[in-house]
């Protein structure tokens, strides 16, 4: 205890000597950012060769603590650019962590995730987006879909398939595509809340270059899921939407607006998630608190709720404390799901008629329609609630794995879908 | 520590887990369920010379090995697990509790040393007739007689009630609401028939027994609140225990029956519905464990962080227990099944100290003032 106490301390002193010699809000925002990086308190659990000091998890809250302090920005963090940079950073080559990571955590770059097609959505590997080597590059063809900031994006995490004749999931490779090219077309499609942050994304003879095949070809399953695990661990709910210092110097502004346009796809995420927080007080103002069946739905919600961040907690102060992850670090995006069904519920009954509106005039400015009409996309973003148990169940409780057709035969012999 | 539990705590618990495997089989459970007392003087005499299982939260200088609460609630999770017959939550929780909070200097002197070596087994009667486990449904009245006092009414739902040596009595007197301690001999008791059969209940009838005031005349609701905070908490993470045997239990028995050619895991029904019961059991365990910490780190929402416990670990129990019936099909419900036992367990801990639907008004109370 003592010894670990020590460094703590002895961490908190190095990282309050760096940042009073280093932090200055008379930087430029990627200047800064730059040498943030460089100096390995952006990301301190990273590799010391790429960005990082090779700390323990359990010193980023000390860490986190004396930037607040300081009032010190931190490096870029929002969006699918930190599942790219994670997934690089895991199988990259040298030359692609040079040419990301970096631009990643100055935020200067947005990135996408193209994974899910019309054709295979919960069954990733079944993707048929093809990608040939001609001449001295890969050349893809295909659709992707719901493709979540795919308008904004600089570059893209692709799954596409390189070998018909190869067992499903044998046949993927793993790809870094520049989004800005003449066979990329992004076309938004329209969400059933109103919003337009997926989108479908057509590649027509679009090129890659040959460094920039993640990993092996054939080894894109493998990658994939480095993302995809990151991606269900980052969906606790324990993480808060950014929101920047409204501080005057000028660095802070460039942060608010690299937060408003990185943001930009996010604005309705903490509906969909339920706001939680909003049911105490509408309960409290508009009086449905004193009528008893709704106090218990309110109730049973929060009870629901402060366990699933209980065991949110648990799952990272087991990360923190580099322990084996247990069950308690599975079932974070699950509970969520849960949690937010059961708010957009407690959110109709406290308005009552008043849940009928929706726009502007509406309950609490239109947020309560807007719960309502984001909640459904929880439980499908990310891998479905029914994937989320199968892994659940397979991969924590042991069960048999779900039977499937698919797995042996060469891909090009798989029924599949007919769509595109 | 609220989320998270020390080296030594893993190793206590670890070795706690063992001996409780060794001394409470399911065969122990069913022999000693079949008796009117529910748990044998001998084999509790031999787990406090062994493992010194009551004094392991009373201080030191009653006695006691003086640690912490949570190390008490890791005990209850284990003896949850293990369905253990003795009267530990009686005697070490709610009687050593109430004398803790309520007793004088001497009295704790006088009182705990017995409780913690296991020789003298206490508990506390405050619940009655009427079913309401807040103090406000007191009616037992208790007068001054010469140096002592004089009890007259009737308790119940007592837990080892008809067996307890030392009962600690909620009654009311002119100064209103206050704790005795009566001698169990002196109390004209019955067990009741419960539904489960591993912790056993009795009526107490109180004709002008003696008892010795505990504390103060007419100051009992503030330690007596604390207590039932203090037991709702170790009952949610007794419960976090034996739901989570059950889950283990459950898909054991899914992974090794087999029906239309495969073990019955292998069906996605089976695998859905273990995949729920792990979030549920898991959810508890997390509220349990945060509302143990709450309470030994003294935080002011303790009392909150309580019934959110108990509310979870009344519904996530006893949600277990049917799902685990289930999973058994026709053989859990039988009497040779084991799941049974769990089952009647967790209906009585989800009732036994206020139900879910309780808790969560007390919660709601205490986060919202006035309303
Ligand atoms: C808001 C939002 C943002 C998204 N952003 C992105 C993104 O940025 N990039 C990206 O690649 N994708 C993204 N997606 C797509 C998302 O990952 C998929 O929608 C999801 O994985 C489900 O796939 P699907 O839509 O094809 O549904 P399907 O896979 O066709 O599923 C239909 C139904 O069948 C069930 N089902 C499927 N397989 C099984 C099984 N084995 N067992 C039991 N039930 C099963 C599913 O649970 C579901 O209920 C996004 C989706 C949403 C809603
Ligand atoms: C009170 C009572 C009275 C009864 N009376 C009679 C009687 O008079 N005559 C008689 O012949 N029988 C009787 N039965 C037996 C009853 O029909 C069986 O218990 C029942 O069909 C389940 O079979 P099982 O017990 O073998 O469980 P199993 O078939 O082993 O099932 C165990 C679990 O696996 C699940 N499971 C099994 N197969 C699948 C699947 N394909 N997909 C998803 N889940 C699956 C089940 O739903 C169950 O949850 C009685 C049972 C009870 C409880």
């Amino acid at each position: 205890m003592s010894e670990a106490m020590g460094s703590e301390a002895g961490v908190r002193a190095e990282v309050r000597a760096w940042l009073a010699e280093n932090w200055d809000p008379a930087l430029g925002l990627v200047e800064w950012r730059t040498r943030l990086a460089h100096s390995g308190w952006g990301m301190p659990t990273w590799p010391t060769r790429w960005y990082g000091r090779e700390m323990p998890e359990a010193m980023v809250p000390v860490i986190e603590e004396e930037f607040d302090q300081a009032g010190a920005i931190g490096v870029a963090r929002i969006g699918i650019r930190t599942l790219a940079a994670a997934t690089i950073l895991a199988h990259g080559t040298d030359l692609q962590k040079e040419k990301y990571l970096l631009r990643i955590l100055t935020g200067e770059d947005t990135w996408c995730q193209l994974f899910s097609e019309p054709g295979s959505g919960s069954d990733v590997a079944g993707a048929v987006t093809r990608a040939e080597f001609q001449g001295n590059q890969w050349v893809v063809n295909g659709q992707k879909v719901w493709t979540t900031s795919a308008h904004k994006a600089h570059w893209g995490l692709l799954l596409a398939r390189t070998n018909w004749d190869a067992p499903k999931h044998r046949g993927l490779s793993y790809f870094i595509i520049d989004m800005k090219q003449p066979g990329v077309s992004v076309s938004p499609l329209r969400q059933m809340n109103g919003f337009a942050s997926f989108n479908q994304v057509f590649l027509t003879d679009a090129i890659v270059p040959p460094e920039m095949i993640v990993s092996t070809e054939g080894d894109g399953w493998t990658v994939t899921n480095t993302t995809l695990m990151h991606e269900r661990r980052g969906a606790d709910g324990l993480r808060a939407q950014p929101k920047g210092s409204d501080r005057p110097e000028r660095i802070y502004g460039e942060e608010r607006d690299e937060i408003a346009v990185a943001l930009e796809p996010y604005r309705w995420y903490p509906s969909r998630a339920g706001r939680v927080d909003l049911v105490l007080p509408r309960a409290i103002e508009t009086g449905a608190i004193h009528d008893p069946v709704v106090r218990q739905e309110v109730g049973k919600l929060l009870v629901m709720a402060r366990c699933a961040e209980f065991t949110a907690r648990r799952a990272r102060a087991a990360k923190e404390q580099g322990k084996p992850q247990g069950p308690e670090g599975s079932l974070g995006k699950l509970a969520a799901s849960v949690v937010a069904r059961a708010a957009a519920r407690v959110h109709t009954q406290i308005t009552g008629a008043g849940a009928l509106l929706a726009g502007p005039e509406a309950a609490a400015g239109g947020t309560v329609a807007e719960i309502l009409l984001s909640v459904p996309a929880v439980s499908i973003a990310g891998g479905t609630d029914e994937i989320q148990r199968n892994i659940i169940a397979e991969r924590v409780l042991g069960m048999p794995r779900e039977p499937s057709e698919d797995t042996k035969k060469p891909f090009r012999d798989v029924p599949r879908n007919t769509v595109g | 520590m609220k989320f998270s539990f020390s080296a030594e705590q893993e190793a206590f618990r670890e070795s706690l887990r063992g001996y409780l495997a060794e001394r409470s089989p399911t065969k122990e459970v069913r022999r000693l369920m079949e008796t009117e007392a529910g748990w044998e003087r001998e084999g509790w005499a031999r787990m406090n010379a062994e493992m010194g299982l009551a004094a392991v939260r009373i201080p030191e200088a009653y006695g006691g090995q003086g640690f912490g609460f949570s190390e008490q609630c890791i005990m209850l999770e284990e003896m949850g697990r293990v369905l253990l017959c003795a009267p530990f939550f009686a005697s070490a929780v709610l009687a050593a509790g109430a004398i803790l909070q309520a007793g004088t200097e001497a009295q704790k002197a006088a009182l705990l040393p017995g409780i913690a070596s296991g020789d003298v087994v206490g508990t506390l009667a405050w619940v009655e007739d009427s079913g309401r486990w807040d103090a406000e449904g007191t009616t037992l009245s208790a007068v001054r007689d010469g140096a002592g006092w004089r009890l007259d009414g009737h308790k119940s739902f007592v837990i080892d009630g008809h067996t307890a040596d030392l009962i600690v009595v909620l009654g009311r007197t002119a100064a209103g609401l206050s704790l005795f301690t009566v001698d169990g001999a002196a109390v004209s008791r019955r067990a009741v028939q419960g539904i489960d059969p591993t912790r056993k209940l009795a009526r107490l009838a109180f004709a002008g027994v003696p008892a010795a005031l505990l504390g103060e005349d007419g100051g009992a609701a503030g330690p007596f609140g604390r207590v039932m905070t203090e037991a709702a908490v170790c009952l949610a993470n007794e419960m976090v225990g034996g739901a989570e045997r059950l889950r283990e239990d459950a898909l054991a028995y899914a992974k090794m029956r087999m029906q239309f050619g495969k073990v019955i895991a292998g069906f996605q029904s089976m695998k859905h519905k273990q995949a729920d019961m792990l979030m549920e059991v898991e959810l508890a365990k997390s509220a349990a464990y945060y509302a143990a910490a709450a309470l030994d780190e003294g935080d002011a929402d303790g009392a909150v962080a309580a019934s959110i416990a108990k509310a979870a670990a009344s519904e996530a129990y006893l949600q277990t227990a049917i799902h685990a019936v289930q999973i058994h099909g026709g053989i859990g419900f039988t009497w040779d099944n084991e799941t049974h036992l769990w089952f009647k367990r967790a209906k009585a801990s989800e009732v036994m100290l206020g139900d879910a639907t309780l808790h969560r008004e007390r919660m709601m109370q205490a986060m919202v003032e006035g309303a």
